[in-house]
């Protein structure tokens, strides 16, 4: 295992931000810590870097007992949302900070800059300074001075939180890539979901300074362990009692057995998907249950708002 | 790749435009510590108040006349009054005259000694007060940070009838200890030092503790976590970034001290080569029926800070471009 925490605990003043927190991070994957702001899960990053103190428990990187080493000695790379970019220096020279001051000879410092600067494709941008480039670069800058120091462990704490949307897809997909070339472990905090379900190997939920669940994003998504992080992972709707989400409901023309009938209430097309609101028979009070069909289904059934509909869970889901 | 890679135009979002240094360049900082950081002003466009050119008019004569009546008018006065001949002598070899007078080296050297003094002894105390007030939190934080601003409000006279309260050798609670030691502080340099340091104390803090606060703790936190240890950080990540806030701290220090006249009055002598520094001549000469002397000295005064208001006008342009 390559970051063991064990019974961490946090607080500042009366806030509880993290309570005793057990986990063991994979070596060589690519975890993410999901939860919703002021959960904890940067605290508990930042306590894994060293750079805020736990009031008990205790970290292990790679097999050494780290709970009591300094930042600077746990050779772990940190990703901040803000860059943190030093502004003074170039490019390269925000990359080559880790090996300067492990003092390599100049040389291989070069060597290592120049291979970093073509990994995060910022070659023809070595001279800028970091208020030169886009948020984007600025973050892959950050990336490649993190992974100079060669870290045991590679830690981003929202790291693409600061970009816009279609710039944070692309980091997205890019960091993914770049774990499948560099294999480092890495960690990183995130409250997006689809930013973790797309882009992690294993996702630790993390609520209210407690682990939810820690599992693969298909084991996340398909066995939630209990009603937050099915809500959290994605959108969910009340049907007959319980949660599900809207897109596992069928919906029928004619009476199924096992379907209830209903009347669609609303119904919103956002591109290839239609949602609908429908109202189910005798339950006018209650909140309208929440579907999804494709495009394709709302056409061949001909759904229309006033239409009556019966609806019904997935087969495979009963 | 990412199609933002081809792009060349810098952008630039709201986290990264200020290079730290937004309040640096502003002479009136001593007093915009309270001011949360500001960002740095777009440049002024011709048509900012487009629609209301004669207000911009007016205002900008208004400003003129003022800053001219003031503060140009009087002290050109001075400069004309330097070289202006008295009796048969004048212009600019009475002018040469006059300061080659031992007296005025003195004084100017003593002048120059206590302001360097001053000067060190706050950048290096001023550099480590900022670090302490923004950097850390512990209780009094707000008290002393109130303390700091102490020496700018009240009045240098008072300043030094404390110290001489505080260090002279016959009436001081150090008094016995001093007079044991032979060692006079007040009405003598060591005095003259002290009541400058005190009264220029504020300056290089006001300068430094909105930079510091503007950069944050990240760059700081990444360059730990790259492995460099506390000095390191400091003087590869927190000095470059505070560079230019501390030379204009120390600037305005320099101009302060070399100003200084209320304290000093009190904790010093005052007399020709016994402690009489160069605006202490500036008074004793004028109160001594030698004007000519008075404005030699007052100009000399001038010139000294105006050079390092020019210095650092001409150096701070690099501070925008980094």
């Amino acid at each position: 295992m390559s970051i063991t925490v064990s019974g961490i605990n946090k607080n500042f003043g009366d806030f509880v931000a993290l309570q005793d927190i057990n986990l063991e991070i994979p070596s060589g994957q690519l975890t993410a810590l999901l939860g919703p702001s002021g959960g904890g899960k940067s605290t508990l990053l930042r306590i894994i870097a060293g750079l805020e103190n736990a009031d008990s428990g205790s970290i292990t990187i790679s097999g050494q007992e780290a709970t009591h080493l300094p930042a600077q000695k746990r050779n772990v790379g940190f990703v901040f949302q803000h860059y943190a970019a030093f502004k003074h220096m170039s490019v390269a020279k925000n990359i080559a900070f880790g090996l300067e001051i492990r003092k390599l000879p100049k040389a291989r410092i070069k060597e290592k800059v120049d291979s970093l600067l073509e990994l995060v494709h910022l070659t023809q941008f070595a001279d800028r300074l970091p208020a030169q480039l886009s948020g984007g670069q600025r973050q892959r800058m950050a990336l490649a001075r993190a992974l100079a120091i060669e870290p045991s462990v590679l830690l981003l704490d929202e790291p693409f939180g600061a970009l816009d949307a279609k710039v944070r897809k692309e980091l997205r997909d890019w960091l993914r890539r770049l774990h499948d070339e560099v294999h480092v472990t890495t960690l990183f905090v995130t409250h997006d979901q689809e930013e973790a379900l797309e882009v992690s190997d294993n996702i630790v939920v993390i609520n209210q300074g407690r682990v939810e669940q820690v599992g693969t994003p298909d084991e996340l998504y398909d066995q939630p362990a209990n009603d937050f992080v099915l809500g959290f992972l994605g959108p969910v709707t009340e049907f007959q009692g319980r949660l599900v989400r809207p897109h596992d409901l069928e919906v029928f023309r004619q009476e199924v057995p096992g379907a209830v009938a209903g009347r669609i209430a609303r119904s919103t097309r956002v591109g290839f998907e239609v949602r609908l609101e429908v109202e189910l028979n005798g339950s006018a009070d209650a909140a309208p249950v929440n579907v999804v069909v494709t495009r394709g289904e709302a056409r061949a059934l001909g759904l229309t708002v006033g239409d009556t509909v019966f609806l019904g869970l997935q087969a495979v889901l009963v | 790749m990412a199609e933002t890679d081809l792009s060349p135009a810098p952008r630039t979002s709201t986290a990264d435009t200020a290079p730290g240094n937004a309040s640096a360049g502003r002479p009136t900082t001593a007093t915009a510590a309270t001011t949360p950081p500001r960002r740095r002003r777009a440049p002024r466009t011709p048509g900012r108040h487009g629609g209301n050119r004669p207000l911009r008019v007016i205002l900008r004569l208004a400003v003129i006349v003022y800053l001219f009546f003031l503060v140009v008018w009087p002290v050109s006065l001075v400069v004309l009054r330097t070289f202006a001949p008295v009796g048969d002598t004048g212009g600019w070899d009475a002018f040469v005259t006059r300061i080659s007078d031992p007296a005025f080296l003195y004084a100017f050297g003593l002048t120059f000694t206590a302001a360097l003094w001053a000067v060190g002894l706050n950048a290096v105390f001023g550099l480590g007060i900022s670090l302490l007030l923004v950097r850390y939190s512990f209780p009094g934080r707000r008290l002393l940070s109130a303390l700091v601003d102490l020496p700018m409000s009240v009045s240098p006279v008072v300043v030094g009838l404390a110290l001489v309260l505080a260090y002279s050798s016959n009436q001081g609670r150090f008094g016995p200890l001093l007079q044991s030691l032979d060692w006079q502080i007040v009405f003598s340099t060591p005095g003259i030092v002290l009541a400058t340091t005190f009264v220029s104390l504020p300056l290089v803090i006001r300068e430094i503790v909105p930079v510091l606060e503007e950069i944050g703790t990240e760059q700081e936190l990444a360059a730990r976590s790259l492995g460099a240890g506390a000095v390191q950080t400091f003087r590869r990540i927190t000095l470059p970034a505070i560079k230019w806030a501390l030379v204009y701290g120390v600037v305005l220090s320099l101009a302060r001290a070399l100003g200084e006249f209320g304290a000093v009055k009190i904790v010093s002598q005052g007399a020709s080569f016994n402690g009489e520094t160069a605006t202490l001549l500036v008074a004793n000469r004028y109160g001594n029926f030698d004007e000519a002397s008075a404005y030699a000295a007052a100009f000399l005064l001038v010139l000294t800070a105006i050079t390092a208001l020019v210095v650092v006008t001409i150096l701070r342009p690099k501070e925008h471009r980094s």
